[in-house]
């Protein structure tokens, strides 16, 4: 049992990376990864909210859309998949706002530095996007948990180790026409093999 | 309404070509990926083929057109403050629209399009789109804007699948162009095109060679 939660987090961070692997949240990937520390800021926000908000979606899933999980309900031949976008989005967007009044109450430090990247990260695919292929993957309660953390954790691995290589990158002679964003994806894509070789390890 | 109608009908007698250059100005002149960085998101994950590529080309035009629309037109009646959610709900029904028909006329290709089709709500276009310009011109016009960034979008999109689909493969939407060598031919396919990190190479390139044509887009 600990070792199937293991692997399945291991795969998140490193394989099945959202950036990297599956194109997610690359809006922001690319916006917000110009210095460490905004990266840093992000990166937190994102494991934070995506380890909230998958485990509530798949709760959302299970106990009210599914075919039949209205059934406690006495219908128990209602299928509502079909309001899954609908909800999730919903949901992520509530969650943010929850989380957002919430820090801003009790841990205002935290509210401060992260500053405006709560709101945007309600557009970010990243978070959508895990909660899509959590029920695209037909994930129980647990392993919806583990993967919210390990694909957060992952996004923000990603969005550091970018932001600290344009660091870099700026004292470089790169061709006219590429700066900016064109090395941008060069960059990425040349990161994303060198997440691949992961795809070696079986635990 | 009436004076609502009549204001698109002088804008549009005062200027003809103006029609135009909202609907053919973004595919070529300001493309959405690389002169806006928006939408990438889900674009890439789906260009290992020509096929997927075009059926999400079509879903994102489509969003696009009828979210641009319905929000210019109802535009005097959204309150400012709830304005996100208004625009939210209307492109989140589109997108399950588009969901229902793709999985109702082309099975297959949504099984392989998995879930990308439902991030296009939170495609950075086209809330961009809606908050820049349904909000501010009339539905005609918006509509135009939509099918406009949709083509400039879907452009990219097909341009990327096209090489990795010939290059990964050696096929063009399921057709053989290059006869790999396992079928007594002479190709070898390059295996990288068909992962990741080869879109983002092809992406970078696409940039430079942009860049390239027109120094005025230049960073730094």
């Amino acid at each position: 049992m600990f070792e199937h939660y293991l692997s399945l987090f291991i795969r998140a961070i490193f394989l099945e990376n959202m950036a990297l692997a599956f194109f997610l949240g690359m809006c922001t990937f690319l916006a917000v990864s110009k210095r460490v520390d905004t990266a840093v800021g992000l990166g937190i926000a994102v494991v934070v909210v995506q380890s909230i908000t998958m485990p509530v979606n798949n709760l959302i899933l299970h106990y009210l859309l599914a075919d039949g999980a209205l059934a406690w309900a006495g219908l128990p031949n209602v299928d509502l998949t079909f309001l899954g976008l609908i909800s999730y989005i919903g949901v992520i967007a509530a969650m943010v706002q929850i989380l957002e009044m919430f820090l801003d109450r009790f841990v205002p430090k935290l509210y401060n530095s992260l500053g405006i990247f709560l709101p945007l990260i309600t557009v970010n695919c990243a978070i959508l996007g895990g909660s899509l292929l959590m029920v695209e993957r037909d994930y129980n309660f647990g392993e919806s948990v583990v993967f919210g953390i390990g694909s957060g954790v992952g996004f923000a691995l990603a969005i550091v180790a970018l932001a600290g290589i344009r660091e870099k990158m700026r004292y470089g002679n790169v061709p006219k026409g590429l700066r900016g964003l064109g090395i941008t994806f060069i960059t990425v894509g040349l990161m994303a093999i060198s997440f691949m070789l992961f795809s070696g390890i079986q635990l | 309404m009436v004076t609502g109608r009549g204001w698109i009908k002088n804008a549009e007698m005062a200027n003809p070509m103006k029609k135009f250059t909202v609907l053919f100005g973004p595919i070529f002149k300001e493309n959405p990926i690389t002169a806006q960085i928006l939408g990438v998101c889900s674009a890439l994950a789906v260009t290992s083929k020509l096929e997927t590529a075009i059926v999400m080309s079509l879903a994102v035009t489509f969003v696009l057109a009828f979210s641009n629309l319905s929000i210019s037109a109802i535009r005097k009646h959204i309150p400012g403050s709830i304005r996100i959610i208004v625009e939210m709900t209307i492109i989140a029904s589109l997108v399950i629209i588009a969901d229902q028909l793709i999985k109702a006329f082309a099975y297959d290709v949504s099984k392989q399009l998995s879930v990308y089709v439902g991030l296009i709500i939170t495609n950075c276009i086209i809330m961009g789109r809606a908050e820049a310009y349904a909000l501010k011109n009339p539905p005609i016009q918006s509509m135009l804007d939509g099918i406009g960034n949709g083509l400039g979008y879907s452009l990219i999109l097909v341009i990327v699948a096209f090489f990795r689909e010939l290059i990964g493969s050696g096929t063009l939407l399921g057709h053989t162009i290059l006869p790999l060598y396992t079928d007594s031919g002479w190709y070898i396919p390059n295996g990288l095109f068909l992962l990741p990190p080869s879109a983002f190479f092809i992406i970078g390139l696409i940039i430079w060679a942009i860049r390239t044509w027109r120094p005025e887009e230049n960073e730094e």
